[in-house]
């Protein structure tokens, strides 16, 4: 029993990670119908950014205690992100608005590739280690064990996941979100910027990406130029499980997948007498994700959309 | 539209493919030779993706000794000649290893230095033995390249089968750990490794409670480690690379296992204790050949090395024996036709950094120790050095 719980406190600790970066796929494709790839790489820049910084201090030996440290690691993260987030979406999206819907895919994947080289040349291809600077309390509940990390992670993404979707459902902002997806001419003609608009979700998507990309460097311990890429692809993946374009979808869809993951790991041995291992860990997860795709094939909370005209 | 739209991709697609063959074009040459006749050698490592600060160190290593070639002046067969160092990336991807090993043979390569990663190596070896080049892997651990019967495939460092066996034996005669669960990464190495270990430690009495996997991506390893702390095991072995080796460590410790870790050459580097921070303290892992210090040239290799391109990761002193061992076939037969200089390179008699090369039937280096070390104070202190059969 304390082997079932503490497999579904890994899975659903991973699995807000995964719900944090979903939802930016999420609230770009949207609005634009674009699956922007390099979100993943904008994790990994806000993991590089705020580690750089928290090195930097400790290095300085600044007397503060771990939490503020990061924090303002955090801090410094979130500008940078936003503001690759915005230039993404300048230089790489915004030419291509009117273009057949492949040519922004496949910029995505150039976008991603190209801020990967850049933070190879940066940080370099050496793995960076997180300081140990956090606390290191670890509970006991039902027999399985709970880090302070796990349960600040926890936390944050509760709280980030519920701004933001207040955010959408009731500021000015968010029903501006709401209407540029749903037409942007007709948003423009009832007034709404669409371009503004368009810019502050990658703004705003990049941010929570910071965030998430803190929260995996501090909870693995590591940072590597590498990062993003998988994590992107599962987030990615987990948008899809939920319903790509739906924010309950990418938090659902998120959480399923981190314990699907976990359990299928820990479980899947004994249940098939050894004959599949943990090395069928993904491909059990994304074996379920082809079978909500078969059933529900705009994912579990999406809603069917008629091709946009 | 549709017409538009497919003259569009067809455009793009003939834009991507003219942009790769000018970047291809321009590859990653050592500049144009100074002076006589080139020597075109090949170095394959992984130079991007999680294990690109290992693959940064091979291709280091070979550079150092291709340079200091090069500045001593190398004269074969009556000519001066100059090696040129072709590096490629194989991303420690066997895919991508074959496409590599294809275009070092395409651009006349006579000898290679590589690839890292035993997964990488194995089929790579295939096409430099169609084409008849000589192959040295400085760091390709697993049994299966050099029992492949090629007469081209060597490598410079002791295989799985010796380094399996010793650990195997040193966890359960020395450590005394009768229950040990296993991970590995399911590459050739990581997999090749754990077999042996488990061979080893089952033949000395041991007990295997779990068998786990993960793979050379991942980081996350909480579910595979919540599972076998059910199991309660006296020990851990893993077979893999420093980036899983690091996180593993430090997640078995959060979950709160009270269990030795054990691991081979891929976790015996600076980068694991790194990442492992305070948790790889009392970890134990073995590496082929001698201590650094106690290597015959170490210290004067490590003093070139470090003040040239920074700390050493693992490989480096085999990969710049690797290049010495070409040439040295090359100059005793007196040519750089790999059919010709294949045959010394067999009776290859060398004292190198690492040690002393020979080369047996298979290609594999004869003799070799395996040397065990242990994080003590935040850094790999050797415990013993073990003369293999």
């Amino acid at each position: 029993m304390d082997i079932f719980v503490q497999q579904i406190i890994n899975g659903l600790v991973l699995g807000s990670v995964y719900a944090l970066v979903a939802l930016g796929y999420t609230m770009v494709y949207g609005i634009l119908e674009l699956i922007n790839f390099a979100h993943g790489e904008v994790t990994m820049i806000g993991a590089m950014v705020s580690l750089t910084v928290i090195s930097t201090l400790v290095g300085v030996g600044i007397d503060l205690p771990g939490v503020v440290i990061v924090l303002l690691g955090l801090l410094a993260a979130i500008p940078v992100c936003m503001g690759v987030g915005f230039t993404i979406e300048r230089l790489a999206y915004r030419p291509l608005r009117n273009a057949p819907r492949l040519a922004p895919l496949i910029t995505a994947i150039g976008v991603s590739i190209v801020l990967q080289n850049i933070a190879m040349l940066i940080w370099g291809r050496q793995y960076i280690s997180f300081p140990p600077i956090l606390p290191q309390g670890r509970h006991q509940i039902l027999g399985a064990t709970i880090t302070d990390v796990q349960i600040a992670i926890l936390l944050i993404s509760v709280v980030l996941m519920f701004g933001l979707t207040l955010l959408v459902k009731k500021s000015r902002l968010g029903r501006a979100m709401r209407a540029t997806a749903q037409s942007p001419q007709i948003a423009g003609l009832m007034g709404v910027n669409a371009n503004t608009v368009i810019s502050l979700t990658f703004i705003l998507g990049s941010a929570l990406a910071a965030v998430a990309g803190v929260m995996v460097s501090a909870y693995y311990g590591l940072a590597h130029y590498y990062m993003g890429f998988l994590l992107g692809l599962k987030a990615f993946s987990a948008a899809v499980l939920g319903g790509i374009g739906n924010l309950t979808g990418a938090v659902l869809g998120g959480l399923l997948l981190g314990v699907i993951e976990s359990l299928g790991a820990g479980y899947i041995g004994g249940l098939t007498g050894g004959v599949l291992g943990s090395n069928y860990q993904d491909v059990f997860a994304f074996f379920i994700l082809i079978l909500v795709l078969m059933f529900r094939p705009s994912g579990l909370l999406g809603e069917r959309v008629g091709e946009r005209a | 539209l549709e017409r538009v739209l497919k003259s569009t991709l067809v455009n793009g697609l003939l834009a991507a493919i003219m942009a790769t063959l000018v970047l291809g074009a321009c590859g990653k040459h050592d500049g144009a030779a100074k002076e006589g006749d080139v020597i075109k050698i090949g170095s394959v490592s992984p130079l991007t993706g999680p294990q690109a600060h290992l693959g940064k160190d091979n291709e280091n290593g070979a550079r150092l000794a291709v340079d200091e070639i090069n500045a001593a002046g190398l004269v074969i067969g009556g000519k001066k000649m100059h090696i040129d160092l072709i590096s490629e990336d194989d991303q420690a991807d066997p895919k991508i290893a074959t496409t590599v090993a294809q275009k070092l043979v395409d651009n006349g390569v006579v000898g290679v230095i590589g690839h890292l990663n035993s997964g990488a190596t194995i089929p790579a070896s295939t096409i430099y033995h169609n084409a008849g080049i000589p192959q040295i892997s400085p760091s390709a651990t697993a049994i299966a390249y050099t029992a492949q019967g090629y007469s081209t495939a060597f490598r410079v460092m002791t295989n799985d089968e010796q380094q399996g066996h010793v650990l195997g034996q040193y966890a359960v005669d020395k450590l005394g750990d009768k229950k040990i669960a296993i991970i590995d990464d399911r590459t050739a190495y990581g997999q090749g490794l754990a077999d042996e270990f488990a061979k080893a430690a089952k033949a000395a009495g041991a007990e295997v409670v779990a068998r786990e996997y993960t793979t050379d991506r991942s980081t996350d390893f909480m579910a595979i480690l919540t599972s076998i702390k059910a199991k309660s095991p006296d020990l851990v072995f893993f077979g893999g690379m420093d980036p899983q080796a690091g996180p593993l460590t430090k997640q078995l410790k959060q979950l709160g296992i009270k269990a030795q870790v054990l691991g081979g050459d891929g976790m015996q580097t600076p980068e694991y204790i790194k990442l492992a921070g305070a948790d790889a303290e009392g970890e134990i892992a073995s590496n082929p050949g001698l201590t650094l210090d106690s290597m015959p040239g170490g210290k004067a290799f490590k003093d070139k090395f470090t003040a040239r391109f920074g700390q050493i990761q693992n490989y480096a002193p085999y990969a710049y024996d690797a290049v010495y061992v070409l040439v040295d076939a090359m100059k005793r037969a007196n040519s750089t036709d790999p059919a010709k200089y294949l045959p010394a390179l067999k009776t290859t008699d060398y004292q190198g950094v690492t040690g002393h090369i020979r080369f047996d039937q298979k290609g594999d280096v004869t003799g070799g120790a395996v040397t065990l070390y242990q994080v003590k104070n935040g850094a790999w202190q050797p415990l013993e050095t073990v003369q293999s059969k």
